[in-house]
C-alpha cells in the first residue's frame, strides 16, 4: 500500500436549508497530481470548494488528511492544514493594495506594528516567479485588470507553502497569454509535489493539465477517470449526463486505482 | 497618507536605480516642471479615485477666506482658540464614527452614547461624591459596554447597523434621563477635573511650541528610518526630498498655529489631547493588524471571513470604540458647558459628528478614510457655525449651508468611488 492521499472525502454531505447541494460525495487527491473536478453548472463543484476550504463545512462525512480524520470547521482550520484556496470570485479586498491583501490574515510584525517593507518585499519575490508583469504593488487591488487580480489572488494562495491548492476556474477570466502562465503554474506546483485541485471548464485544459478528473453531476458522483486513457467523449457523457454512473460503484472505482 | 508607488511617477519614491531620462529632456525652470509633476500627480490621484483630503482642506480655506472678508475678528488669535477647543467634544465623537464608516456601517447611537456618559459622570460624581477620576472611568466604560453589546448583535445577527444603532439610539437616551431622574440639570464642580478638559491653557509659549516640534520631528523621523531601512534592503522607497518637504510642510502649519495659539491663552489641553487620540487612533489604523482587519472589513466581508479574519470580533470592537470616543466626547462636551441635562447628546450632535467624518473625507462606502478626516471635517463645521456666529447670520442659514458641504462631500465620495472602479476596468 502507498502513502495515503494528501486529502480524501468519504460520503460528505451538504445542505443549503432544504436543498441537498452534495450527496455522499467521495474524493482523493494525491500528492504531486492534478485533479480536475468537472461538472455542469450547479453540479456542486464550488460548494465542494467550499467544503474542502471551511467556508461551508460538510455536514456529514470523513474529511482525512494525509490518512488522519480531520475537521474543518473554519477557514482557519483549512489554512492549518496547509490547504489553500483560490475562489471563483477571488475574494480579495478590492480596497486594500496587492501586498495587504497578499498577507491579509497572516501580516508579518515588527515590535508589533505591521512590517510594510518586509511584506512588500516578499509579495515582489512571489509575483516575480509567477507573472512577467507584476502589477503595482501599492494599488489598490480594485484599480487592477482582472487578470492582475487572478494573479494576486493565486499569489495570495501559495504565500503560505501550501501542500493542496484548489483552483475554482482559474483561467474563466483570463486572456490567452494569462491562461498559459497560470497552466504553467498548474505545472509547476505539481512538479513540485503538492496537489491541486483544478475546476475548469476547458476540457482542452483539463487534456493537457489532470491527471484525474472526476465528475459530480447533480451533487454526486459520476464517475472518476484517468485523463490519460479516458477518452474526451467519455468524460463529457458523464458530464452531462448520457451515462449515469451509479455513486455506489466508484468506491470500488476508486479503490481500484 | 496614501503610500508611493514603487515606480517614479508621482514623485514620491525613487527606485534603487532611478532613470536618468529626465536629464535628457530640454531644461525648463525648475518651478514649471515641478508644476507640471505636481498637475500630473493630481490627475492620476483624480483618476484612481483617491482624492484624499483635498476637496476639504479646500473648502476649508474658501470658508476661512469668506468669512476673514466678512469680519476681520474670524481669523484672530481668540476665535481660532476658541474653535480649536470647540471641535474637540463632537471631533472625538466623529473620530468614533469614523472606524463604523470604515466598515460601510453607521452608528446612529453616538449621541445618546455620549449624554448617557455624561449623565453618569454627573451623577456619580456630583450627586453621590464619587471620585472625578474614577467617575471618568466608569462612564467612559459605559460608553464601550454600550458600542460593544450593539457591536456584537450586530455582528451575530446581521442586521445592518444603522438598524441596531437606531435602536440604540432610543435606548440609550432613555436609560440617560433614568439615571438623570428628576434632576433635570446638573452642574460640574467648575474646578474640577473633567472642568479642566476644555477650560485648561498652557499658558507658557514653550509647551506649544515643543509640541510642534515634537510632531515635526516624529512625522520625519519615523518615514526617514523607514527609508533607510527600505535603501539598506535595495528597496523602492520614498526620496529623501519628499520626507523632507512633507516635514517641513507639518511645521509651517504646526509653529504657525503654536504661534497663534499662544498670543491667546497658549496651546489648549483639550486640543493637545484631541490630535494625540486622533494620531494614535491612526497608527492603529494603518500601522497594526487590527486596524488592517477594520480596513480587509470594509472592502468585503466575506473575503475577509475567508482570510480567515475573526469577523464578529472586529465588528464588535469597532461598535465598542465608537462608543468609547462617543463617550469621552460626551465628557469633552459637558466639560466645555460644566453642565449636564436631559438634552445633552440630543439635537444635531449625531448629524454633525457624522457629517463630520464624510465632509473630511471617509467614504460611506466602507474601506476609505482615516481619523485625520475627522479633524477636518469638524473644522469646516466649527468654522461654518463660528463664522455665521460672527457676522450674525440666523441658525436657519447655517444648517443650510452645512447641508450643501455635505451633500457636496457625499457627491465627491460616490464619484471618486466609481471613478475608481471605472479605473480599473480600463
Amino acid at each position: 500500500m502507498s502513502a495515503p492521499p494528501l486529502l480524501a472525502l468519504h460520503g460528505v454531505c451538504k445542505r443549503y436549508g432544504a436543498v441537498e447541494v452534495l450527496v455522499d460525495i467521495d474524493l482523493e487527491i494525491r500528492a504531486g497530481q492534478v485533479v480536475a473536478l468537472l461538472g455542469d453548472n450547479g453540479a456542486g463543484k464550488s460548494t465542494l470548494v467550499k467544503v474542502i476550504s471551511g467556508v461551508a463545512p460538510a455536514d456529514r462525512g470523513v474529511i482525512e488528511w494525509k490518512g488522519r480524520q480531520v475537521h474543518v470547521r473554519r477557514p482557519g482550520d483549512a489554512r492549518e492544514l496547509g490547504i489553500a484556496t483560490v475562489y471563483q470570485d477571488l475574494a480579495l479586498c478590492g480596497n486594500l493594495d496587492v501586498v495587504g491583501n497578499l498577507f491579509l490574515g497572516r501580516e508579518i510584525r515588527r515590535y508589533g506594528f505591521l512590517d510594510e517593507m518586509e511584506m512588500e518585499r516578499r509579495t515582489q519575490r512571489l509575483l516575480e516567479r509567477l507573472t512577467r508583469a507584476v502589477p503595482e504593488l501599492r494599488a489598490p487591488v480594485v484599480s487592477l485588470s482582472s487578470g492582475q487580480r487572478q494573479t494576486v489572488a493565486i499569489a495570495r494562495s501559495l504565500l503560505g507553502d501550501p501542500r493542496l491548492i484548489l483552483l475554482d476556474e482559474p483561467t474563466a477570466a483570463l486572456g490567452l497569454q494569462q491562461t498559459t502562465e497560470v497552466m504553467d503554474l498548474v505545472d509547476e506546483l505539481r512538479d513540485r509535489g503538492m496537489g491541486v485541485l483544478l475546476i475548469s471548464h476547458n476540457m482542452g485544459d483539463v487534456k493537457a493539465l489532470a491527471d484525474r478528473a472526476a465528475v459530480l453531476r447533480l451533487g454526486r458522483n459520476n464517475g472518476f477517470f484517468d485523463v490519460n486513457t479516458a477518452s474526451q467523449e467519455q468524460i463529457i457523457a458523464s458530464v452531462t449526463g448520457a451515462t449515469e454512473n451509479a455513486p455506489r460503484r466508484h468506491t470500488h472505482q476508486e479503490a481500484a486505482w | 497618507m496614501v503610500k508611493g508607488t514603487p515606480d517614479t511617477a508621482d514623485g514620491s519614491r525613487t527606485g534603487p536605480s532611478p532613470a536618468s531620462g529626465a536629464r535628457a529632456a530640454p531644461r525648463r525652470p525648475a518651478l514649471a516642471r515641478s508644476l507640471e509633476r505636481w498637475g500630473a500627480f493630481a490627475r492620476r490621484r483624480l483618476r484612481a479615485g483617491e482624492l484624499g483630503s483635498l476637496p476639504v482642506v479646500v473648502v476649508l480655506a474658501i470658508v476661512w477666506i469668506t468669512f476673514q472678508s466678512l469680519d476681520d475678528s474670524f481669523l484672530s488669535p481668540r476665535n481660532l482658540s476658541n474653535l480649536s477647543v470647540d471641535i474637540v467634544g463632537t471631533g472625538m465623537i466623529a473620530v468614533g464614527i469614523v472606524f463604523v464608516l470604515l466598515l460601510g456601517e453607521l452608528d446612529l447611537s453616538v449621541g445618546s452614547v455620549s449624554g448617557l456618559a455624561a449623565a453618569v459622570f454627573a451623577v456619580l460624581n456630583v450627586n453621590n461624591g464619587v471620585p472625578e477620576w474614577l467617575a471618568v472611568i466608569v462612564a467612559v466604560l459605559a460608553g464601550t459596554a454600550a458600542g460593544a453589546v450593539q457591536g456584537y448583535s450586530f455582528a451575530r445577527t446581521r442586521v445592518p447597523a444603522f438598524v441596531v444603532t437606531l435602536a440604540g439610539l432610543l435606548t440609550w437616551n432613555g436609560l440617560m434621563l433614568y439615571v438623570l431622574g428628576s434632576s433635570g440639570t446638573i452642574n460640574l464642580d467648575a474646578n474640577g477635573l473633567v472642568a479642566a478638559l476644555t477650560g485648561y491653557y498652557f499658558t507658557q509659549d514653550a509647551v506649544a511650541y515643543a509640541v510642534a516640534a515634537l510632531a515635526v520631528a516624529l512625522v520625519f523621523l519615523v518615514p526617514y528610518q523607514d527609508m533607510r531601512r527600505r535603501v539598506a534592503a535595495r528597496m523602492p522607497h520614498r526620496s529623501l526630498r519628499f520626507v523632507v518637504a512633507r516635514a517641513a510642510g507639518l511645521a509651517v502649519v504646526a509653529f504657525a498655529a503654536a504661534f497663534v495659539l499662544n498670543r491667546f491663552q497658549g496651546l489648549p489641553l483639550a486640543l493637545l489631547i484631541f490630535l494625540v487620540v486622533v494620531a494614535g487612533l491612526d497608527t492603529v489604523l494603518r500601522r497594526t493588524r487590527y486596524g488592517r482587519q477594520v480596513y480587509a472589513l470594509g472592502g468585503g466581508v466575506e473575503a475577509a471571513r475567508r482570510a480567515s479574519l475573526g469577523v464578529t470580533r472586529v465588528q464588535t470592537a469597532v461598535l465598542a470604540v465608537s462608543g468609547t470616543m462617543a463617550a469621552i466626547g460626551g465628557l469633552f462636551l459637558a466639560s466645555r458647558i460644566t453642565s449636564v441635562s436631559q438634552s445633552s447628546g440630543t439635537g444635531v450632535l449625531l448629524l454633525n459628528a457624522l457629517a463630520a467624518a464624510v465632509i473630511g473625507g471617509t467614504s460611506l462606502f466602507g474601506g476609505r478614510g482615516s481619523t485625520w478626516s475627522a479633524v477636518l471635517g469638524m473644522l469646516v463645521i466649527q468654522s461654518i457655525a463660528s463664522g455665521m456666529a460672527i457676522t450674525d447670520t440666523p441658525a436657519a442659514v447655517q444648517f443650510m449651508i452645512t447641508g450643501g458641504v455635505l451633500f457636496a462631500a457625499v457627491v465627491i465620495d460616490a464619484l471618486s468611488r466609481r471613478s475608481q472602479e471605472a479605473y480599473g476596468r480600463a
